[in-house]
């Protein structure tokens, strides 16, 4: 069984919803970057997606660009990433951990030798923002015969004639992008939320997770009650960018994260 | 013989180029918007309106123009200009512009939106918005709109918003991200309508079958004037949409020779340049896979250029297949030839030329002479240079101050 797949069975046991969270690795800096990323276990993330930075991430918001121009400012790159999951791992060797990002980078770094690196490193998915079904064999097949989980990302636009397309390839789990935007932007209701859960669980078994908007302990509590997973990124990564100093980014993120999982946990008492 | 003219396949690719590289949003929409254009391609009603608006509209066709002026300065190959400057808005941007709004009207979309370099897209666009009576959103980077002022303002007259862009170098490269951020928010009401051969498909094909009047007028206007086909092609490329559009009638005529001017900028070994096939690496931006100028990382290096336009760091996939193929021929001219043929058309032929098009007068200049005077050779004066006498004008004061 996957880390993924682990973790997924062991909180339908406890009866919650999982708690995904969202930073870029390198932001603001590799130190401070890889103290949050081994905080984050204990400070509640059941799931951790960390985002391989890019010059040009065309589906984010103002918050995660300025998280990509920072961690990029600070000479992140893929190869430090990987490096940075490495260091994770020596720690901690049953939180998932997915990378998240834009398809350049791995595909200059060149396929084989990534997936080769990322499994090696201890990474258990990948979120490839353009990279739709139609591009497959360009990164989500190899990765799924190396034992890598490619997670889908399914959209409001996404109509049921394509989600069998979509949701053919997927595994780990799947990614609903609650609403028709960037990152950061605004929220879904929760009656559409209610209907696409509905629709999505019609066309897989695999856990759902609900992302985008999704800011406030109160806000994850509402969607835990829905999905398998409550994604929170573009309002932790904020954190970073309020932060005066390192120990102050590090603090931030923590800080929220443990709210947030309050709020997930709680949830369905 | 295999036609070059036959991509791309059903998924979008010429040869291992192009492609939908876009986020999951939109996705559906894409498909809508190639299964819409397939429709209008073969529709009778779509074709009659398109070559109407052409016509009366555009002012098309444009003429092929024996530059006598510059071909006795050459001494060699006898030189023709296919003037696309003359177009209503002084350039071939609005040829894909007029295609792509009738298809949006053809989809009910109440909303244009669109990105734009020097400002000859955006301008094309709100042209196009105004006519039709469509609410019109253009995405400019902050650098580029403190180059081309004139441009910002035509546009604002137009009736268009012109929404700046600060992100990266604030050039065409962040005007396109932003205009992908647009539409992926606003994804039922709004049309993109992409200037260049690049992007997902179906817009590498798309803009490109919009833009290859200027290639099948220049075919029946030599034809006509010479009585046979052309010997040599020459055109500027940033994304590549007037290159493409004069290239492509043609590139199955083997005795046709075709070169295509990237802008060098300082030169291609500074660094400082935007010649994505002769100084990038295949990669994968803005929904295609192509040649992009990056960093060891693979993160995209800013591109530069004297002109606004060619000021990108990527290039149509269609340009990137036949670069890889070798059907034709690209090469690249920097600033400094490109302004110095700026000012020998102007004084030489009375045409004010766009620094782009400068770009292909520049190759005009290192080949021509060295050709035999019954080599006929076209070049694409794919636009007007009105929109740049500010950087003219800074570049020449600059020049007195070191003189």
């Amino acid at each position: 069984m996957s880390r993924l797949q682990s973790r997924f069975a062991q909180l339908k046991e406890q009866n919650r919803a999982a708690l995904v969270t969202f930073v870029t690795a390198g932001d603001p800096n590799y130190a401070a970057s890889l103290a949050i990323l081994k905080g984050l276990p204990a400070a509640g993330a059941d799931v951790i997606e960390l985002g391989m930075p890019f010059t040009d991430p065309m589906a984010d918001g103002p918050a995660i660009q300025l998280a990509n121009i920072r961690a990029l400012a600070a000479k992140q790159n893929l190869a430090k990433t990987l490096q940075m999951v490495r260091e994770f791992r020596a720690e901690d060797s049953s939180t998932p951990l997915v990378l998240m990002g834009y398809f350049n980078p791995i595909h200059h770094y060149g396929v084989p030798r990534f997936i080769a690196e990322a499994k090696e490193a201890g990474v258990d998915g990948l979120i490839v923002v353009d990279l739709p079904p139609e591009h497959n064999v360009d990164l989500c097949d190899p990765a799924q015969a190396a034992g890598l989980d490619f997670i889908r990302l399914t959209t409001p636009t996404t109509n049921d004639a394509r989600l069998p397309k979509v949701l053919g390839g997927s595994s780990g789990f799947v990614y609903y992008v609650s609403v028709a935007g960037v990152t950061g932007a605004g929220s879904a209701t929760l009656e559409h939320l209610q209907q696409a859960v509905a629709r999505l669980r019609r066309h897989t078994e695999l856990p759902l997770c609900i992302g985008f908007g999704i800011r406030t302990a109160e806000h994850a509590a509402e969607v835990a009650r829905l999905a398998d997973g409550v994604v929170v990124g573009s309002a932790l990564v904020d954190r970073i960018a309020k932060a005066e100093n390192d120990q102050q980014a590090v603090d931030g993120v923590l800080g929220l994260c443990r709210e947030l999982a309050e709020g997930v946990r709680g949830a369905r008492r | 013989m295999t036609s070059y003219r036959s991509g791309p396949d059903a998924n979008g690719l010429f040869g291992s180029f192009g492609g939908q590289y876009v986020a999951e949003t939109l996705m559906p929409l894409i498909h809508d918007l190639a299964a819409e254009y397939e429709k209008a391609k073969i529709d009778p009603e779509f074709q009659k309106e398109l070559a109407y608006f052409q016509r009366d509209y555009v002012g098309r066709p444009s003429p092929l123009y024996f530059a006598e002026r510059l071909t006795e300065f050459c001494g060699g190959a006898k030189i023709y200009l296919k003037r696309e400057e003359l177009n209503h808005t002084g350039a071939h941007k609005i040829n894909n512009c007029i295609g792509q709004i009738l298809l949006a009207r053809r989809m009910g979309k109440k909303r244009i939106i669109a990105e734009t370099g020097a400002g000859m897209h955006g301008v094309a666009t709100a042209t196009v918005a105004a006519r039709f009576g469509l609410e019109c959103v253009i995405y400019m980077g902050t650098t580029d709109i403190d180059r081309q002022q004139a441009n910002v303002f035509r546009m604002k007259l137009l009736g268009a918003t012109v929404i700046p862009v600060t992100a990266g170098t604030g050039t065409l490269k962040d005007a396109m991200n932003e205009a992908l951020r647009d539409w992926v928010t606003n994804v039922d009401s709004t049309f993109y309508l992409i200037g260049t051969v690049a992007g997902p498909h179906p817009y590498p094909a798309m803009v490109r079958d919009f833009q290859a009047v200027i290639g099948k007028e220049t075919r029946e206007q030599m034809l006509a004037q010479e009585g046979r086909l052309p010997d040599s092609l020459v055109a500027c490329i940033g994304g590549g949409s007037n290159a493409m559009g004069l290239f492509h009638p043609f590139l199955d005529e083997q005795s046709v020779k075709i070169i295509g001017v990237e802008a060098a900028g300082h030169g291609i070994e500074s660094g400082k340049h935007a010649a994505s096939l002769n100084g990038g690496v295949p990669g994968v931006l803005h929904g295609n896979r192509t040649f992009l100028l990056q960093d060891e990382d693979g993160q995209i290096i800013d591109a530069h250029s004297i002109s606004a336009g060619l000021d990108y760091p990527g290039i149509g996939p269609e340009h990137a297949w036949l670069h890889d193929i070798g059907r034709v021929e690209y090469t690249s001219v920097t600033d400094a030839e490109a302004l110095d043929a700026f000012h020998k058309c102007c004084r030489l032929e009375g045409i004010i030329p766009a620094l782009e098009s400068a770009h292909a007068l520049a190759e005009v200049f290192k080949r021509a002479p060295k050709l035999p005077k019954d080599h006929l050779m076209v070049v694409n004066l794919s636009g007007r240079g009105d929109k740049d006498m500010q950087t003219v004008m800074h570049h020449m004061s600059e020049q007195e101050k070191h003189a």
